[in-house]
């Protein structure tokens, strides 16, 4: 099992990196010809870092535009954060210079009551799938699943904190096993085995679904430009050709 | 007027449910063989058009960093579901801004991505949202990506900036080059290429009007202002849409910047080379059109030896000359670089008010009460002045100038939240008459408010779209057709020209 389970999180965490790399790549690398920042927008760098900080961490646009989702979306992706913090306890030795901060109290608190934050913020975005008919209309199979899988991940993390603990010990001599390539052996409850697989699958489908909307929205260029056209002279590689052809 | 189910407008607009397929009948006329081949497309339907639609697709892919990640990034959030104007006024689910992305993003997914692939090879690619290209599909894209007047609504509301525009324009660049192009937009680029303007008007009949305008300007007010068409030498080039030259309100516009200029003792001109603003080449997304188009002005203001280019008032033009302008057609480096290039015609009027240089009587505006339609183009693509949001300020303040009673609309309805007209990106042509009605309804909905609480009498636009959509589709909904009004043109009545004969008392009531 634990042999299965390593290669398992080999593969996917091989998948990821080289899959959401390589979107990464393909983004930066596709010129925007035009400046389309939407408009008021930053007419500095500045401030597109800042316009940037705002649509990243407080999800500004969302809010404006429905607060059911706002608060929803914002709750879960709030919480995953959270979460996301205190899960660094089973990766980090505690000879890291980092654990002092990870195996802070508040920190593991809020990670812990995160999981219930989360779960209502995803059952609220699944609710909104099945009960506004404008978001069943747009609604495919996927996106339904993509909800589930979350609520699975959430789901059974949630009862082994609160309900069925594991062999946290075992989990985590089996993890830094994992990051210096010598497998240990893993808890074999089943809750933990279902927990581990979703997120692998997670994983493996980041860089192939709408996922990828978490490094995407950092390359939109409604978003990430300057409103500087007039100062600025603006050319893409493919469009300076054309200046080229008619020099004056 | 012809038959039309005309929406209700509501006291309290609440979002309506989906009604599948209500307008899947409205679809534009296809473009015909020379409209296409003068812009090198092909004449009709190529033999192998998916293939074709695909490779365009992909080029456009390569090309557009903004059509890449935005087919990649939707989550289906649902949160601009209910931010068009054309869903709003047609409750039809095709006209939400993520369904009508998603025409594009489903083969996209289908031919394009791992999952899509997967699934489709399995014969489910609904599982993912992928769908196979076929002439349904095609038929829909045709339909539905001429029911988007670019106005970039939805893009405001995205937590992503996804905007619509652009996976419309990229549509209908890939429609265009499999030999579906749209005819209205095909007609007037040529015309454009050809002629120098969207109207297709001959410089005889461009000398014949300025020439018109300067006699009624002066029997009115008795003061001999100018309309200059080809001045070698002037300091200022005007570029404005080619409505503002006839139809009405747009003319008195016109009138209304040259008096402006006139009181400013400004040098300038008229180009029958670049006779329009607007540029048709952005709505079928196509930079080469937009940019030969775009390359007129350049060539205008070189041969003028201009020192400025001003822009009068149209939306989607105000975004290619803002935004676009110094990437097709600069660098500006022959012009005077100590003012905007271009500068909008609202920036020029609002630097003289702020200079003290000009004055008004603004008692010859108290018979109206105004509101102001923020144009789309305008609100969410471009800017004036040195701020961000001066294209809402400044406008505002001009008529704030010039005009007494003044009443903004609802505050979701106006500025960064304004509705499009509903004729704009390439749909104000007759053949789209149900969609431009229907797709006004939210911005009438917020006038009527307007005209029942604060008795306002008037709209004033800056964008020639704006003024002929509604002086159509205003009847429709029981207002006048004379409510739109110029910006400028108030600007114009309401102008204390110095060099006017007589005083004051003189000229009052000559412009009824």
């Amino acid at each position: 099992m634990s042999a299965l389970f390593a290669g398992i999180f080999y593969i996917a965490a091989l998948i990821l990196v080289v899959g959401v790399g390589r979107k990464i790549m393909q983004y930066a690398r596709t010129p925007a010809p035009l400046k389309i920042p939407t408009t008021p927008a930053p007419v500095t760098q500045a401030g597109v870092v800042i316009r940037m900080a705002q649509e990243v961490v407080l999800f500004t646009s969302l809010f404006k535009a429905n607060k059911w989702i706002w608060i929803f979306g914002w709750m879960f992706h709030f919480a995953l954060l959270l979460a996301f913090f205190r899960h660094l306890r089973y990766t980090i030795s505690p000879d890291s210079f980092l654990w002092p901060i990870v195996s802070f109290e508040l920190v593991q608190a809020f990670g812990k009551y995160a999981s219930y934050a989360m779960l209502i913020g995803l059952g609220g975005l699944l609710a909104r799938r099945f009960l506004v008919d404008r978001v069943r209309y747009i609604s495919a199979p996927s996106d339904y699943l993509m909800l589930i899988l979350l609520l699975g991940i959430a789901g059974t993390g949630t009862l082994m904190t609160f309900v069925a603990h594991t062999d946290i010990v075992m989990l985590k001599a089996f993890v830094l096993g994992l990051l210096s390539f010598d497998i240990k052996p893993l808890p074999t409850d089943l809750l933990l085995l279902i927990h581990l697989g979703l997120v692998a699958l997670l994983m493996i489908i980041f860089p192939i679904s709408k996922l990828l909307h978490a490094p995407g929205i950092f390359f939109s260029p409604s978003r990430n430009q300057v409103d500087n056209p007039r100062e600025k002279r603006h050319l893409a590689s493919w469009a300076a050709k054309y200046d080229a052809e008619n020099s004056k | 007027m012809a038959e039309y189910e005309i929406p209700e407008l509501r006291d309290i607009p609440i979002i309506p449910k989906i009604k599948d397929g209500t307008m899947a009948h409205s679809s534009p006329f296809i473009a015909k063989e020379p409209l296409q081949v003068a812009l090198g497309y092909p004449g009709e339907l190529v033999d192998n058009w998916e293939e074709k639609a695909l490779d365009k697709m992909d080029d456009l892919r390569g090309r557009y960093r903004s059509l890449q990640v935005y087919l990649d990034t939707c989550v289906k959030c649902g949160a601009c579901t209910d931010k068009c104007h054309y869903y709003l006024g047609t409750s039809d689910p095709k006209n939400m801004p993520v369904a009508r992305q998603d025409l594009l993003r489903k083969v996209y997914r289908r031919y394009r991505t791992f999952a899509g692939k997967f699934w489709g090879k399995l014969g489910m690619p609904w599982m993912v949202g992928a769908a196979e290209l076929n002439k349904e599909v095609l038929d829909d894209w045709y339909s539905y990506f001429h029911q988007c007047s670019q106005c970039r609504r939805c893009s405001v509301y995205c937590p992503y900036g996804i905007d619509t525009a652009e996976v419309s324009m990229a549509a209908r660049e890939i429609m265009s080059s499999i030999g579906m192009g749209q005819k209205y937009c095909n007609e007037i680029i040529g015309k454009a290429q050809t002629i120098g303007n969207n109207l297709g008007l001959p410089l005889p009949a461009l000398a014949d009007t300025l020439e018109g305008l300067e006699e009624e300007v002066e029997e009115e007010t008795g003061v001999p202002v100018k309309y200059p068409l080809d001045v070698k030498g002037a300091d200022i080039l005007l570029v404005t849409p080619s409505a503002d030259f006839f139809a009405e309100p747009h003319v008195d516009g016109l009138i209304g910047y040259g008096k402006v200029f006139h009181e400013a003792g400004a040098s300038w001109t008229i180009s029958s080379h670049a006779s329009e603003a607007a540029n048709f080449g952005m709505f079928i997304g196509s930079y080469e059109n937009m940019r030969t188009l775009s390359q007129r002005v350049r060539k205008a203001a070189l041969d003028l030896g201009v020192k400025r280019i001003v822009f009068g008032e149209c939306g989607h033009a105000w975004r290619v000359a803002y935004s676009f302008l110094n990437t097709l057609a600069g660098p500006w480096d022959f012009l005077d670089q100590n003012y905007p290039i271009p500068q909008h015609i609202c920036e020029y009027t609002y630097d003289l008010i702020e200079k003290d240089k000009i004055k008004f009587d603004k008692s010859e505006n108290d018979h109206i009460t105004l509101t102001f339609h923020d144009s789309c183009n305008v609100a969410r693509a471009s800017r004036m002045g040195d701020k961000p949001g001066g294209q809402f300020d400044i406008p505002r303040e001009v008529i704030k100038a010039a005009c007494n009673n003044y009443v903004d609309m609802p505050e979701d309805t106006i500025k960064e939240a304004t509705f499009c007209c509903g004729g704009g990106g390439g749909l104000l042509t007759d053949d789209l008459m149900e969609l431009r009605i229907k797709g006004a309804q939210p911005r009438m909905e917020a006038y009527k408010k307007v005209v029942e609480e604060n008795g306002v009498t008037n709209i004033a636009a800056i964008c020639a779209i704006c003024k002929a959509q509604f002086s159509k589709v205003l009847p429709y909904y029981g207002f006048g057709m004379t409510d739109i009004i110029s910006v400028h043109q108030l600007v114009g009545d309401a102008l204390i020209l110095s060099d006017a004969p007589g005083d004051d008392d003189a000229s009052d009531g000559s412009n009824e």
